[in-house]
């Protein structure tokens, strides 16, 4: 896979790689039951792979994608092709996730639009797109169809799990649902739960969505899409993302190609009002409304304190059995230090490996996307000690 | 006799010559990665380089046992162990670069403030407790031991011993605040907020009731990489005090 060789500034890539899928759950008997336990199938999963499968298969590495990613972690689709994975920097060889040593699994998640099952795929039982007949599915739904895909690879173990925000709170999943089937989980910038402030941002988002009269109940497969909507949604979602520290600087109050004030509604004034409506623009050729609404409800519905029944923190972990690495970023306001912190202190009162490093980082929560030596440092390192101690 | 009225001059024969080797605890030294890689290489941490006060402090725990390092810095002391005595350590540790630095020894290391992080341990959870070289730095050192001893069923603490001949002459005769290689800090950005000694310490432990295993009082040469046990009037001839305490 190495005919492609562009460089960028963390080395080379993983070159032309193809996005595969696997269907399962085809027989009504076999359907997957979903947590709020309604049946969905069949299942369709899209993934990738980059790097080689070791004999023994014992070097695999399960990266989970955030809220608004797909499969398509790293590499191009052709030579072609400009844009590469979402994770380009920290995944290829002799990056944080070095190729060379592991084969690297990345799926699309359900209920998204990344090629898995979706509220945009085909209802069997209509013929048409799903829309708000897909079932709402949690995290755990999420997990489950990942551990389909791997029974399927015929992958017993994963080395490790890595996930940032979403993709995060799918690591910590894995290590809760199938303990004994993760060596390491490394959880950057994420949470337990979300806090009321990132459900208040979903919900703001959401309604964004379904004010949009082209929404139409989620029934706009076969018309115009709530474009206005969507693009409104991802605005307030990349806010989010960011920080007073990292717009102030890459905006500050400049304007847009224009000496003074337009004093009108329908022109762009600032910079930063240009760049969220491009951001927006683009946001909407690529992810469908109805996906948002889900892959949002799914995070927010993440709790694993509700999960483990425990009325703490204290007893969340006391199934896991892997080696913790946890990083959260200082400008990060959706998912706080303190939030990381919390999750540090219930895998320590659980008795649990886990290192923990707040990196200073003006990004906002974005920070584990963007090329970081330190992070990639991090992961580098963890990823060879969970596997050195895996082999003793 | 202006000699008192001239510090600098005499102050300047006194103290020891500025050390390159270790930055003040306030003063952190910035991260540089290297450029060979992301990978850390095996570095060879083995007696010679690592502090005195850490290989005596090494030779006492016992090989397999569960190890908490307070404010381990980047983590030497566990590598070593970890290599050496293969024990299960985890570090805990204030500046981030330090951190990462652990990390990537594969050591297990958490950022975090020592007083709150240790109150997340469950009683028993570690053999050995250490806290070396902070306790002059600690807000509340009597309950802080005490949540050490209740978390570990041994604790090891080292301190610099300031009542050290050559800080006591520089009290006496210079009627200056001791500035040593052990404790390199001006009065103005030192992050130690107590004196301790050894016989204080002594004292302390009396009073607390606690009972101590081994002790030791060592004299180290400037770096801090070679020393001797001084058994000969230690409050006096020591640099160091290191303790392994429990609570009966």
């Amino acid at each position: 896979m190495s005919e492609y060789t562009a460089h960028d500034a963390s080395g080379p890539s993983v070159g032309i790689v193809t996005k595969q899928s696997y269907t399962f759950a085809e027989k009504p008997a076999e359907a997957l039951v979903l947590e709020s336990g309604t049946r969905l199938g069949p299942v369709t999963v899209a993934y990738e792979t980059y790097g080689e499968l070791s004999p023994t298969r014992d070097n695999v590495v399960l990266i989970h994608h955030a809220l608004s990613g797909d499969c398509h972690a790293a590499g191009y689709y052709s030579k072609a092709d400009t844009k590469p994975g979402w994770w380009e920097t920290m995944v290829g060889p002799g990056k944080g996730i070095d190729t060379d040593h592991y084969f690297v699994v990345s799926t699309s998640i359900l209920g998204s639009c990344g090629g898995t099952t979706g509220p945009c795929s085909t209802n069997p039982a209509t013929g048409k797109p799903y829309g708000l007949d897909f079932p709402v599915v949690t995290v755990g739904d999420m997990v489950e169809v990942q551990k389909k895909l791997l029974d399927h690879l015929r992958i017993e173990r994963l080395l490790a799990v890595v996930g940032g925000s979403l993709g995060g709170m799918q690591a910590l999943e894995w290590s809760l649902r199938f303990p004994d089937r993760v060596g390491g989980v490394i959880a950057l910038a994420t949470t337990m739960r979300h806090s009321a402030l990132a459900i208040a941002f979903n919900e703001i988002a959401r309604q964004a969505i379904m004010a949009d009269p082209n929404w139409n109940n989620g029934h706009y497969y076969d018309g115009e899409k709530p474009a206005t909507g969507l693009a409104v949604a991802r605005m307030i979602g990349h806010v989010t993302y960011l920080s007073d520290v990292a717009l102030r600087r890459k905006f500050g109050r400049r304007l847009q190609g224009k000496e003074d004030f337009s004093f009108q509604f329908d022109d762009i004034d600032f910079q930063v009002e240009s760049y969220l409506r491009h951001q927006g623009s683009k946001f909407v050729e690529r992810f469908d409304a109805n996906s948002f609404l889900y892959v949002t409800k799914a995070a927010d519905y993440f709790d694993l304190e509700r999960r483990a029944e425990a009325d703490s923190a204290v007893k969340v972990f006391a199934g896991a059995k892997a080696s913790f690495l946890v990083v959260s970023f200082t400008s990060d306001w959706l998912y706080p230090t303190y939030q990381s912190r919390e999750l540090v202190r219930a895998l320590k009162k659980n008795n649990r490996d886990v290192s923990f490093c707040e990196i200073k980082a003006d990004a906002g929560h974005d920070a584990f996307l963007i090329p970081n030596q330190r992070l990639s440092r991090l992961i580098a390192n963890f990823l060879e000690r969970v596997r050195r101690e895996q082999s003793k | 006799m202006n000699r008192a009225n001239d510090p600098t001059r005499d102050r300047e024969q006194l103290t020891d010559p500025p050390d390159d080797d270790r930055e003040p605890i306030a003063n952190p030294s910035p991260y540089e990665p290297d450029a060979g890689g992301l990978r850390q290489p095996e570095v060879a941490n083995g007696e010679a380089t690592m502090r005195f006060d850490l290989s005596v402090i090494a030779s006492w725990i016992e090989p397999g046992s569960k190890v908490l390092d307070l404010g381990c810095g980047e983590g030497d002391l566990l590598y070593q162990l970890k290599q050496t005595k293969n024990v299960e350590g985890t570090g805990i540790e204030m500046v981030e670069a330090k951190v990462l630095r652990g990390i990537e020894k594969g050591l297990t290391v958490l950022q975090g403030n020592i007083t709150e992080e240790v109150q997340d341990y469950a009683a028993g959870t570690f053999d050995y407790v250490i806290l070396s070289q902070t306790l002059q730095q600690v807000y509340a050192p009597a309950q802080l031991l005490k949540t050490l001893l209740d978390i570990g069923h041994q604790v090891v603490v080292s301190f610099p011993n300031f009542s050290h001949w050559k800080n006591r002459w520089q009290i006496c005769w210079h009627g200056r605040v001791p500035i040593s290689k052990q404790l390199p800090f001006e009065w103005y950005n030192t992050p130690n907020i107590r004196t301790i000694s050894i016989a204080d310490f002594q004292r302390f432990l009396k009073k607390m009731g606690w009972r101590i295993k081994r002790e030791t009082a060592i004299n180290t040469d400037h770096h801090d990489r070679y020393g001797n046990v001084v058994t000969f009037l230690p409050n006096l001839r020591a640099t160091y005090g290191i303790y392994l305490l429990a609570k009966r």
